[in-house]
C-alpha cells in the first residue's frame, strides 16, 4: 500500500495563514462566534492571543492569510525571551531607541505585515500595552514608531508582543543609503506638489490670455497676467524641474545624450523666453506649457521611484542573517553579548536552532550545521572538531564551542557582500530605446531650428527670434519622453497586481529582449524544504500510525529531516530521545524502544535485521522497534507545482532554461530531467555562479536570473535582469530588479509577456510621438502657430501616448493547468 | 475688471500658503504611508453601533 502525503484532496486551511491543515491534527478555537481550524500550535497561539486581547475583527478586515508564525507553542522560548532582554541594556538601545519628552520613541522593522488589517493589529495590540502612549506602524515600509514610558514597560515586552501575535521585530537603524533614499522620497513628493499647484494656477492665467487672444484684451492686463504667471512658473522651474537640469548637464559632461538633455532645453528655453516676452513686453509666454511638462514628467519619475524604493524596506538586511546575541564563555562562566562585541579568539556557545554569530572553529561538540542560505544544499553538513564553520549559518543537532576566527567585514559573509558589490559595477548596460532616439532627436531638433532661425533672419529679421522659439516649444518632445515612463508605468503596475513586483526602470525592456533564463534549484524550482512524500507500512501498523509514532520521535529534533513530521505532530509522546548525529533518533513511546533515521542505524535495534530498500530513488528514512522494521518514509524536497508548465511555457518562447546550484547531491539531475530543462550545473559556489553568467553574456546572451539565497546574490547583481523569489533574504530582494512576491513561477511568463508587449507599446508611442512633432515642425517654422496651439498640440499628443500605455493594464493571467499531476491547493492561490 | 489687480495677488498668497502646508505635511511624514490610512477607518470597532435590522450576517469569506 502506497500513500502520498500531498494535500490535493484536503480543502481544509488554517484559518490564520492559509497553509493546509495538515491531517489528524486538532488545534481549534473560537473566531467571531465560529470554531476554526488552524493548522499548528504557532498559528492557534497567535489566534488565541489576538481574541483574547479582543482584536478578532483582524480576521473580517483583512485581504490576505497572515505568514505563518515563527514560534510555535503558546509560549515564547526562554532562548528568544533571553535574546529580547539584551535590548533593555541601554547600549544597545543607543542605535533605535531616542529620548523624548514624555519618554522614549522607538523604530522597528516588523517582518509579517501582509496587509492593511496587520497594520491596524499591530497598532491595536501594541497600545493595549501598560506605558504604551502612541504606536504607529507603517504599511508601506513596514517601520513601526512606538512612543511608550520606558520605567512602566521595557522594551523586550514591546518586542515579545509583537512576536506572541506572529510578527517579528526587529531594531531600525537606518544605514546612510536608507536615509537617502527617506530624503530622495520626500524631495520627489515636494517637487510634485510643487509643480501641480504651479501648473493649476498658470493653466488658469493662461486661459485669461488666450480667451483675451480671441476676444480682444487691454494691454495693461497683459502685461499684469504675465507677470503673475511669471511668478508662479519660476518656483516651479528652478525648484521642480531642477533634476532634469541636474541630470542633463551631468550627461553632456560625460558626452552622452539623453532624454533629460531636450527636455531640459525645452523647459529652460520656453521659461527664458517667455521670461524675455514678459520684461521686454514683447512676442509670446509659454509658462503653462513648461509647468504643465514639467508635472507631466516629473508624475512619470516619481511613479518609477515608488516602485524603485518598495523593496528596499529593511534597513540592516546583511544584519538579520546575523543573530543579535552571543553566549560567550569566560573563564568557564556563560555571558550574553551583543553579537557586535564578540572579538576574535573569543569562545562562543552554538545551541542547537541558533545562527552561528560569526566565522570560527570548532573546538568542542560534535552537530551538523545547515548551510543552505550560503550553499543552497538543504540537508546538513556534519562538523566535527577543527571544522570551519560560518557565521550566519545553522547550527542544527548538538551544541558546539568555536572559536571565533574572524569577525565584521573579514567574515565569509561580508566577502559575499563585497562581490555583490563588485557584481553591480559590471553588470551589462541595458540600451534603452528612449535614450537612443533622444540622441538623434536633440540633434535633428537642434539643427533645424538653427536652421529655421537662419532662414528667418535673412528673409525677415524681425520675426526670426520668436518663430525659432515656437519650432522649440512645438517640437518639445513631451510626447516623447512620455512615451517610455508611461508605459513601463502600466506594465509595472499590472504586473504588481499579478504578483511580480518590478523595482529598477529597465527590467522591462531587458525582459523582453531575455535569451536565457536561469533558476537557482533550492528554494526557486523547488520549496526548499523537505517533505514526507510517501509512507511504506512494514508491519501491523498502518501508515497513519507509522507517521504518529515518527512524529512523535521527531518532535523532539531541529534538523531539516525532523521538520518535515512536525506538522503530523500528535498527542503521542516519546521519553528518553537519544539523538545520533547524522544516523536518527531514538526513543520510547509507552514501554516500546525505535529508532529512525538511516536504514542501517535504525535496523540495528531490530532483531528481523535490514529490509530491502524501495525501488524508488530518494531520500528514504527507516523506522524500526524491537521487534521488527515498521516503516519507510520517503522525503523529498518538493519541486513547486507549477514548476514544469513554467519551464515549457518559457521554451515554448523561446527562452533557453538554464539551472544553476550549490547542491550536489543527485537530486540535482533528477529535478532537472523532471522539469525538462537541459542544462544543469550542479554543486558551483557564488563566484562560478557569476562567472557562468558573466561567459553566457560574453557570447551575446541576455541573462535573467531567479534566485532567493545568499549564495544566488552575486548572481543576482551580475545578470542583466535578476528576479528574487518573494520568500528570498531581505538582501536578495534588495538587489533584485523584481520580487516575484506571489511565489508563484508562473508570473515570470506573464512578466515576459508583458515585457515584449510594453516594448511595443513604447515603440509606438515613440513613433506617434515623433511623427507629431514631424507634422508640427514645418507649420511652426513657417510661423503659423501661436501658443495656445503649440499646447493644445502636447496636451493632445500626450494624451494619445497615456492613453496607448493604458493598454498595458490589462493581463491575460497564465493559469496553472490543473490536470497537472504536481498541482496542488496552494498553488491556486 | 480692475479687480483682477487684487484677486490674483490674492490668489498668489492663497497658493504660497497651500504649498507651505504641503511642505510641512510632507515632512513630517504623512505622504509616507498611503495606503493603511485609507483602510483603517473601516476597523473601527463600531460593531455596537450599527441598528440590530441593518446588520449583514457574518460571513467567512474574509479568509480568501
Amino acid at each position: 500500500m502506497t500513500g502520498n502525503i500531498s494535500n490535493n484532496d484536503k480543502s481544509l486551511d488554517c484559518y490564520h495563514c492559509g497553509l493546509p491543515v495538515p491531517p489528524g491534527s486538532s488545534y481549534t478555537t473560537i473566531i467571531n462566534q465560529e470554531p476554526r481550524s488552524m493548522c499548528c500550535p504557532g498559528c492557534l497561539a497567535v489566534a488565541e492571543t489576538i481574541v483574547g486581547s479582543g482584536l478578532d475583527t483582524y480576521y473580517k478586515h483583512r485581504t490576505e492569510a497572515a505568514d505563518s508564525p515563527e514560534i510555535r507553542g503558546k509560549e515564547l522560548p526562554e532562548s528568544l525571551i533571553q535574546e529580547l532582554a539584551l535590548y533593555d541594556d541601554d547600549k544597545v538601545q543607543h542605535d533605535f531607541v531616542s529620548k523624548t519628552a514624555t519618554g522614549s520613541e522607538a523604530s522597528l522593522v516588523i517582518e509579517g505585515i501582509t496587509c492593511a488589517a496587520c497594520v491596524w493589529l499591530l497598532e491595536n495590540h501594541i497600545k493595549g500595552i501598560p506605558g504604551v502612549e502612541k504606536a504607529h506602524v507603517n504599511l508601506t515600509n513596514h517601520r513601526a514608531r512606538i512612543n511608550w514610558d520606558q520605567t512602566k514597560t521595557p522594551i523586550s515586552t514591546l518586542l515579545s508582543e509583537i512576536y506572541r501575535i506572529g510578527y517579528q521585530a526587529h531594531p531600525y537603524h537606518p544605514d546612510k543609503e536608507e536615509q537617502l533614499l527617506e530624503q530622495e522620497h520626500k524631495r520627489a513628493t515636494r517637487r510634485l506638489g510643487i509643480a501641480g499647484i504651479g501648473m493649476m494656477q498658470t493653466m488658469m492665467l493662461a486661459v485669461a490670455l488666450y480667451g483675451g487672444a480671441l476676444q480682444g484684451i487691454d494691454n495693461q492686463y497683459v502685461t499684469f497676467i504675465r507677470w503673475a504667471s511669471l511668478v508662479i512658473a519660476t518656483p516651479v522651474v528652478i525648484y521642480a524641474a531642477r533634476p532634469f537640469f541636474i541630470a542633463a548637464l551631468r550627461d553632456l559632461k560625460t558626452r552622452h545624450l539623453t532624454m533629460d538633455v531636450p527636455v531640459s532645453l525645452a523647459i529652460g528655453g520656453a521659461y527664458l523666453a517667455s521670461v524675455w516676452a514678459t520684461i521686454t513686453n514683447s512676442g509670446e509666454v509659454y509658462y503653462d506649457s513648461v509647468t504643465m511638462f514639467t508635472f507631466f514628467l516629473l508624475i512619470g519619475r516619481f511613479l518609477e521611484m515608488q516602485a524603485r524604493h518598495r523593496t528596499g524596506r529593511a534597513g540592516n538586511s546583511l544584519l538579520n542573517l546575523l543573530p543579535a546575541s552571543a553566549l560567550r564563555i569566560i573563564e568557564g562562566e556563560e555571558q550574553l553579548i551583543p553579537v557586535n562585541d564578540l572579538k576574535m579568539g573569543d569562545t562562543v556557545i552554538v545551541r542547537p536552532g541558533h545562527t552561528i554569530p560569526s566565522d570560527g572553529l570548532i573546538i568542542a561538540g560534535n552537530s551538523s550545521v545547515d548551510e543552505s542560505a550560503l550553499t543552497g544544499e538543504y540537508l546538513p553538513i556534519r562538523k566535527k572538531v577543527d571544522d570551519h564553520v560560518v557565521g550566519g549559518t545553522i547550527n542544527v543537532e548538538n551544541p558546539i564551542t568555536i572559536k571565533i576566527i574572524q569577525t565584521g567585514s573579514d567574515t565569509q559573509l561580508s566577502a559575499i557582500v563585497r562581490l555583490l558589490e563588485r557584481a553591480q559595477e559590471e553588470k551589462p548596460q541595458v540600451a534603452k530605446i528612449a535614450d537612443k532616439v533622444a540622441s538623434y532627436f536633440v540633434a535633428a531638433v537642434l539643427i533645424t531650428a538653427t536652421c529655421v532661425g537662419v532662414g528667418w533672419w535673412m528673409v525677415e529679421p524681425a520675426h526670426a527670434f520668436w518663430i525659432t522659439l515656437s519650432v522649440l516649444v512645438v517640437t518639445c518632445p513631451c510626447a516623447l519622453s512620455l512615451a517610455t515612463p508611461t508605459a513601463l508605468t502600466a506594465a509595472t503596475g499590472t504586473l504588481r497586481q499579478n504578483g511580480l513586483l518590478i523595482t529598477r526602470g529597465h527590467v522591462l525592456e531587458s525582459l523582453a529582449s531575455a535569451t536565457h533564463i536561469v533558476f537557482d534549484k533550492t528554494g526557486t524550482l523547488t520549496e526548499g524544504n523537505l517533505s514526507l512524500q510517501e509512507v511504506l507500512p512494514l508491519a501491523e501498523h498502518n501508515e497513519d500510525e507509522c507517521i504518529k509514532i515518527a512524529a512523535a520521535i521527531e518532535k523532539h529534533s531541529e534538523h531539516p529531516i525532523a521538520k518535515a513530521f512536525h506538522e503530523q505532530a500528535g498527542q503521542l509522546n516519546a521519553t528518553d530521545i537519544q539523538n545520533q548525529v547524522g544516523q536518527g533518533l531514538e526513543g520510547v513511546i509507552g514501554n516500546q524502544r525505535y529508532r529512525i533515521g538511516k536504514p542501517e542505524f535504525a535496523a540495528q535495534i531490530c532483531e528481523s535485521g535490514l529490509p530491502a530498500l524501495p525501488k524508488t530513488s530518494g531520500q528514504w528514512l527507516l523506522l524500526c522497534n524491537q521487534k521488527s522494521a515498521l516503516a519507510w518514509f520517503r522525503l523529498n524536497d518538493l519541486i513547486r507545482p507549477e514548476a514544469q508548465q513554467t519551464i515549457r511555457g518559457l521554451q515554448a518562447l523561446g527562452l533557453e532554461c538554464e539551472m544553476l546550484t550549490g547542491d550536489n547531491s543527485s537530486a540535482v539531475q533528477e529535478v532537472a530531467t523532471h522539469l525538462g530543462i537541459n542544462s544543469a550545473i550542479s554543486g558551483v559556489s557564488p563566484e562560478q555562479k557569476l562567472l557562468h553568467v558573466k561567459q553566457l553574456q560574453e557570447k551575446g546572451a541576455q541573462v535573467v536570473m531567479v534566485g532567493d539565497g545568499i549564495n544566488d546574490i552575486p548572481v543576482l547583481a551580475g545578470a542583466q535582469t535578476s528576479i528574487a523569489m518573494g520568500g528570498a533574504t531581505d538582501l536578495a530582494k534588495t538587489n533584485a530588479d523584481g520580487v516575484l512576491i506571489s511565489h508563484d513561477l508562473l508570473r515570470l511568463i506573464d512578466g515576459i509577456l508583458l515585457a515584449r508587449k510594453t516594448k511595443k507599446v513604447i515603440k509606438q508611442n515613440l513613433i506617434w510621438s515623433l511623427c507629431y512633432n514631424l507634422m508640427a515642425l514645418p507649420l511652426a517654422a513657417f510661423g503659423f502657430i501661436a501658443p495656445y496651439m503649440a499646447a493644445l498640440g502636447m496636451s493632445a499628443s500626450s494624451l494619445v501616448v497615456v492613453g496607448n500605455a493604458m493598454r498595458l493594464n490589462r493581463l491575460r493571467k497564465y493559469k496553472l493547468k490543473t490536470t497537472s499531476t504536481h498541482s496542488s491547493s496552494k498553488a491556486e492561490n | 475688471m480692475d479687480i483682477i489687480f487684487l484677486l490674483i495677488p490674492i490668489a498668489i498668497i492663497l497658493a504660497s500658503c497651500a504649498v507651505w502646508a504641503f511642505f510641512w505635511s510632507v515632512n513630517s511624514g504623512q505622504y509616507e504611508d498611503l495606503e493603511s490610512p485609507a483602510h483603517s477607518i473601516l476597523y473601527d470597532d463600531d460593531d455596537d453601533l450599527i441598528p440590530e435590522d441593518a446588520r449583514v450576517k457574518p460571513d467567512n469569506e474574509s479568509n480568501d
